[in-house]
Formats: C-alpha cells, sequence, structure tokens
C-alpha cells in the first residue's frame, strides 16, 4: 500500500514505539499533525514555545533512558528549537527532532518561514539529515533513531521539506541499520583494561572521577559495585551526579568550581585517577596547566576517543561502552593475583578525613532571612532524597547539586555544558512524562524561571503537578557573585527590578502560588505543597538572602586546589 | 608541524560543509583542502593540510572521525608518501618575457595550455615547494593571475586508503 510522506513519519514512530512527541505545529508540518490527529498510539505534547519542547523531550530522554522525539515547524520554528538542541548535544542528550520545511521546489528562495535548518543546526547535532525524496523517509527516520541512541548519544535532526509528506511510496521500516562510515566500538580493549586494573591495584592514593557518561550508558550500578569493591573514593561531576549514591562515605562530593574541597584536593593529589564517562572540561579541572603539576597516572574510560587526552594527558585510554568496560574492570578484579595495599589506603583516606573537616558546605544560618541552601536541605528532607530534581542555570543550580544528596541515576537533571537559564520548568515536565506518579521538583531562580515562563501553560493543559522552588534573591546571583568577587562590586545589569508577583502568576495560570519569607516558614511551605497540594503545580516562592554566594569556589583559569572558602572571606 | 590528511567520506550533500564547519569550530587551522569523487562515485577522497602539534593534529584526526559522513582518516604524512598540487598561471608574455617564460615553464617541467598574442597559461605540477620555487623563478610583476589546487596526496607503496 502507498503511503504518503505524513503517513510515513507517523508509522516510523509508531515503529520506534515512541510514547510522547513534544512538538508545536505550523506551516510546513501540518500534513504530518493531520496523520498525528488520526491516530492514537502515541501522544502529542503541545508546549508554548519550541525551545520548551526540546528541553521537554531532553529530559524525558534523561530521566528515562527512553529517546525523546520533537516536532517543530520551519523557520521560526526550527531557530526557537536550536538552544534545545544545543543544550542536549553538549550533554549527550539521545533525542530525535524533527522539523518541517519548505517545499522542496523553494528551498533557497527565502521562501515564508524557511531557514537552513540543516546548516544552522550542523554544529549542535550528531548528525542532520534533509530528506530529498519520500523513499529515503523511512530509512532516514530508523537511521536518526540509530545514531541519536549508539555510541556516545545526541539529538539528531530530520529536516522534512512540505511536499515530501504529501509524496507516496511503499512503507517498510528497516529492521536494522549499517552504516559503513559509523560502528561504534563497546567493548573495552582486554589489554588495556588489564593494565588499568594493575595501575589500581598499586595505587597509594587512588581517586575515581565520573561523570554524565556513567548515567548514560547505565552503569551506576556497576559503577558502585567496583567503586565499593575497590574501596576508593569517588566524586561525580555535575553531569554524573546520582551515578553514586551522594549519601555514601566513600562519596566526596560533587567535584570542579563549586566542588567539595575533600573532591578537589583529593583530584589534585591523587597518584591514579580513575576517569569514566568524563571530559576534563574546564568547570571541572580548572586551569590543566596547574592539574599537571601534580604527577598522577590517569586511566580514562570513555565511548569517545575524541574525549580521551583532549584537555588532559592521559596514560590508560579505554575506548568503550563505560557500562561494558566496568563488568570487565570487575571481572578481571575478582580474578587478580595482588590487592591493593591497605595501609597506603588507610593513610590517605585519613588525608581526605582532615579535608572533609574543613566542612566546606557550611554556611551562615540565619532566623532572618531564607538561605537559600537551606531550602535545598529542606527540600531534601521533606521529598525524603527521592524526588526528580530539574534545575535552572546559575547559583540555585550549583546549591541544588551541593545539598540535595542524589543515590540514584536520572534524578538530576540540568544543563552542564551548555548552561542554559530556561531549561528547568520544561525539563520538569519532560521527568513528568516520563515518570507519571513521581516527585518532580523544579529548582530555579527568579531570573531563569522567567525564560520559559509560558510553559505554565503547559503545565496547566496536561496537569503536571511540579513543585518549583523559586530561590527569588532579586539578582542574577551567579552574575551578581562573580561581579563582587572579580569586578569591584560594580553590579552591571544583574539587579531584577519589576519582578511580577509570582504568585498571582502561578494563579493566573490556575496554579497554586506561596510566597516565603521567613525561615521558620520554610519546612511548613515545602512539606504543605508535597502533601495538600500534591497534585497541584505550586509555584513557591522563596525570598532569599540576595548576598549568598556558591563556596567552595575555583575562579575560572585557577587550579583545584585553589579554592576560595566562605570562611576565607 | 604540516599534516596531510587524507579523508574518505560519503558523497552526499553537506559533507563537505561538516568537515569545513568541524574546522572553524574547533579552530583547528586548514592550509589547503581538495576533494573529488573517487573511482566508487558513492565516495568522495579529501585531502587537508594542516599545521598544528601532534595533539592537536591526534585531535583534528579524532573530530573527524567522529563525523557520521566520514569513512576513513589517515594522517598521510606520517610514513612515506607523495603529494602534487597543480598551478594554472597566466603571465603577460611579450618581447624577451615571451621567450623567458617558455624556458622556466620548460626548466620546471611545466607546459603552455593556451597562447595568445601576448599571455600564456603555463600548467605546473609538482609538491608545494617546487610550485613556490617556479614563482620565485619568473619575474612577479608578470604574473596576471594564478590559480592553486592545494595538495593531494597519496601513501606510497602498499599503503592504501581504501573501504
Amino acid at each position: 500500500m502507498l503511503l504518503t510522506g505524513a503517513e510515513i513519519v507517523i508509522r516510523c514512530l509508531q515503529e520506534e514505539k515512541v510514547e510522547f512527541v513534544f512538538g508545536y505545529p505550523g506551516g510546513s508540518v501540518l500534513y504530518i499533525y493531520d496523520e498525528l490527529f488520526k491516530q492514537d498510539k502515541f501522544k502529542h505534547v503541545l508546549v508554548r514555545h519550541e525551545q520548551a519542547a526540546v528541553h521537554a523531550a531532553d529530559a524525558y530522554s534523561r530521566s528515562s533512558n527512553k529517546i525523546g522525539v520533537c516536532l517543530v515547524t520551519s523557520g521560526p520554528g526550527v531557530t526557537n528549537a536550536v538552544t534545545g538542541i544545543a543544550t542536549a548535544y553538549m550533554d549527550s542528550i539521545p533525542l530525535v527532532v524533527i522539523t518541517g520545511q519548505v517545499p522542496t521546489a523553494y528551498i533557497g528562495q527565502d521562501a515564508f518561514q524557511e531557514a537552513d535548518t540543516v546548516g544552522i543546526t550542523r554544529p549542535c547535532v550528531k548528525h542532520n539529515f534533509l530528506v530529498k525524496n519520500v523513499k529515503d523517509l523511512a530509512e532516514t527516520m530508523k537511521k536518526a533513531f540509530y545514531l541519536a541512541q549508539t555510541g556516545r548519544p545526541g539529538p539528531v535532526l530530520v529536516d522534512i521539506p512540505k511536499d515530501i509528506t504529501t509524496h507516496k511510496c511503499e512503507f517498510a521500516y528497516p529492521k536494522s541499520i549499517s552504516m559503513r562510515s559509523y560502528n561504534p566500538v563497546v567493548k573495552g580493549h582486554a589489554g588495556q583494561i588489564k593494565k588499568a586494573m594493575q595501575l589500581l591495584l598499586d595505587a597509594k592514593r587512588p581517586m575515581v572521577y565520573t561523570g554524565g557518561g556513567v548515567i548514560l550508558s547505565n552503569a551506576a550500578e556497576s559503577l558502585t559495585k567496583l567503586v565499593r569493591t575497590l574501596g576508593f573514593p569517588i566524586t561525580n561531576t555535575l553531569m554524573g551526579l546520582g551515578a553514586y549514591p551522594a549519601t555514601d562515605k566513600q562519596f566526596l562530593g560533587m567535584l570542579g568550581m563549586h566542588g567539595t574541597v575533600e573532591a578537589n584536593m583529593a583530584m589534585q593529589h591523587c597518584d591514579v585517577l580513575l576517569a569514566i564517562g568524563a571530559r576534563f572540561d574546564d568547570r571541572v579541572i580548572g586551569n590543566p596547566e596547574h592539574f599537571n603539576e601534580e604527577s598522577r597516572k590517569i586511566i580514562h574510560i570513555d565511548i569517545d576517543p575524541s574525549s580521551i587526552s583532549k584537555r588532559v594527558k592521559v596514560d590508560v585510554p579505554i575506548v568503550g561502552n563505560v557500562a561494558d568496560v566496568l563488568d570487565d574492570l570487575q571481572k578481571q578484579l575478582a580474578t587478580a593475583q595482588s590487592h591493593s595495599d591497605p595501609k597506603a589506603l588507610a593513610a590517605w583516606w585519613q588525608k581526605i578525613a582532615e579535608w572533609r573537616g574543613k566542612n566546606c558546605l557550611k554556611y551562615k544560618e540565619s532566623n532572618d532571612v531564607i538561605m537559600p541552601q537551606f531550602v535545598v536541605e529542606k527540600l531534601f528532607e521533606v521529598t525524603g532524597g527521592d524526588a526528580f530534581v530539574a534545575s535552572d542555570v546559575g547559583q540555585h543550580q550549583m546549591w541544588a547539586a551541593q545539598y540535595y544528596k542524589f543515590d540514584k541515576p536520572r534524578r538530576w537533571i540540568n544543563s552542564g555544558g551548555l548552561g542554559t537559564m530556561g531549561f528547568g520548568l520544561p525539563a520538569a515536565m519532560g521527568i513528568c512524562f516520563a515518570n507519571p506518579g513521581a516527585t518532580v521538583a523544579c529548582v530555579t531562580g527568579e531570573a531563569s524561571i522567567q525564560m520559559c515562563i509560558q510553559e505554565l501553560s503547559t503545565c496547566k493543559q496536561y496537569r503536571l503537578p511540579i513543585k518549583i522552588i523559586n530561590l527569588n534573591n532579586r539578582y542574577l546571583g551567579m552574575v551578581r557573585q562573580w561581579q563582587e568577587m572579580f569586578h569591584g562590586n560594580r553590579y552591571a545589569e544583574s539587579y531584577i527590578d519589576a519582578l511580577p508577583d509570582f504568585v498571582k502568576l502561578a494563579e493566573a495560570y490556575g496554579h497554586v502560588g506561596m510566597q516565603i519569607t521567613k525561615p521558620q516558614d520554610v519546612g511548613p511551605a515545602l512539606h504543605k505543597a508535597f502533601t495538600e497540594h500534591k497534585n497541584d503545580l505550586v509555584f513557591l516562592d522563596f525570598i532569599t538572602d540576595q548576598t549568598a554566594n556558591v563556596f567552595p569556589m575555583v575562579a575560572a583559569g585557577k587550579g583545584l586546589s585553589q579554592m576560595i572558602l566562605a570562611e576565607d572571606l | 608541524m604540516r599534516h596531510i590528511i587524507s579523508i574518505l567520506l560519503e558523497n552526499e550533500a553537506g559533507a563537505l560543509s561538516r568537515v569545513s564547519g568541524l574546522f572553524s569550530a574547533r579552530a583547528f587551522n586548514i592550509e589547503s583542502l581538495t576533494v573529488a569523487p573517487t573511482e566508487d562515485a558513492s565516495l568522495s577522497r579529501m585531502t587537508i593540510v594542516s599545521v598544528g602539534s601532534d595533539d592537536v593534529i591526534e585531535q583534528i584526526t579524532k573530530q573527524l572521525n567522529k563525523l557520521i559522513d566520514v569513512v576513513k582518516v589517515v594522517d598521510l604524512s606520517e610514513a612515506p608518501h607523495i603529494e602534487r598540487e597543480l598551478m594554472l598561471v597566466k603571465v603577460r608574455a611579450i618581447g624577451k618575457d615571451r621567450e623567458e617564460m617558455k624556458r622556466v615553464a620548460d626548466i620546471f617541467r611545466g607546459r603552455i595550455i593556451d597562447v595568445t598574442e601576448s599571455t600564456y597559461v603555463i600548467e605546473l605540477t609538482g609538491n608545494t615547494a617546487k610550485i613556490d620555487a617556479f614563482i620565485e623563478a619568473i619575474d612577479r610583476s608578470l604574473i596576471l593571475e594564478a590559480v592553486r589546487t592545494g595538495i593531494c596526496g597519496i601513501g606510497r607503496g602498499d599503503r592504501i586508503l581504501k573501504v
């Protein structure tokens, strides 16, 4: 039977067992929407801005390991989506983005709502396609799903001109795909794994450092088992939180620009470093030259060879899927002849205990004004540490990462690489769709939340019971912090005047709004939101201390051990 | 260090811009770039000359390999190889310069492939140094127009870049 291109798109999504498509209709995708309307195998989620469609699909994927799918129209639909696509790309999140395009004959004619989609998105996708013939459509869709989810994952875009959605051809969905130019490695090299194991066993001051790759490869369990067997200290990057239980005693907290003293010092002073699914980026190791001043052997496991020895030279590279390599490492460890030196390890833990003794996350408590850190601590308490937490970008993001102890993977959903303000609320929506019934909080600030505030309307439409934790300090907090520390207290454009009444705003959208101004009301308000208003979206506007800063801090260009602590100021 | 990177890639629309986009996005240097389909029309072969430290060249080859359209990448300059470039140069050829120009072209084994009363077009192949030497050898003020292809290269002996 002959199907139209639009029907084929729908059939492909059904074949891929897609549950939700996040999107926004427009001229170029009308035929696709028409077919979407006629089926009930998957649901469409109508957002209020294309950026939110991509963020929601992205968080749907992050919080569930299912692939996110979005559908937007040509021109402005695509350009609005670009921020979302770049966000997913920087954090290696598997997505399929379907975009409408003007009819083939109009391409290049500066047609209405035309944009060079493939050109604009090329630098921020894993791959993209322009479908020029309906006969290629099914195979292209299959390739998109395959590419997005294999190897180092990432967003893949399929651009479909409007005329292609009306052309007809036979539909056959390929069972599998093989591409001569794309053969991602899965298994790690056995010899390299053996070398790594020997280095680990010989280490006097070992350290394990893991990133988003562990989460993406669903290797949290393998990692936890391995690290417990070894008895080594471990740190997670911002993207890797939840890969190892944060409440475990071997966990040193997050590392990096706002990492703990114990994590950063152990990272700097270890003699063997096991890096897994992480990429030594600037926010994590600070200045690479300073990092290299201490000599250490580095083992690096990553699925992407280009992540290895990019910023820091490594001694034992292992290219492969993190989960597979960790399992192989565990097996080799079980049959190993030698063992770690318990004396050296005990001395190392002793040293770490000294660093821990600094209690670097301690902050000045107050009875008069709400400390933002306190809100996150209370959130952790009230939710029993078991919530999905989406965040926006800035100080609140760092406090959420520092004070909410994530024990499970895929619970902490944030834009780590691109640092996209506006990510939080649509991300929380995506989490709700992937995890119905789950407790979902969005930790945000009064600046970030306003970058996608329109999604309160989407939340109403789909009855999403998100709890928005707005840490409202009337400043672009992180910008203000840098201006205070590095720009002589000149707060250029970082003060937000004329804020809306968030309580009324939430109510206007049909939600529950609360404003909390006193520290003693924080706990009760959260409790009320998560119990009495369990099924409502609650906007909790916490009026917080305006001067609170995120510490510890490694200033840009400085080394990991050159932290500024709260007590230094 | 100067490196010659040979790439086999799918002969598809946009493949070239993926490669050139990668170089500009990651601030890699391109001295020259040539590309054309191979004997197998589904594949293109590209030769890029780049200058960078070993670390940078390693990143370039890794990043190229990561592109979905790229089938194979090899750094030709790691082992014995041959490199050639073609130049077409239009020169003024009048009076005493006419004879002199032909003589220099002969010395460099260039061929005159277009002749008018006042100009020659000379075709010259060789490695970059030879082409540069030719330009040095003639009176620069006589060059009306010059076009160079950039380097294309191939490994010596049994080294073969094929799918």
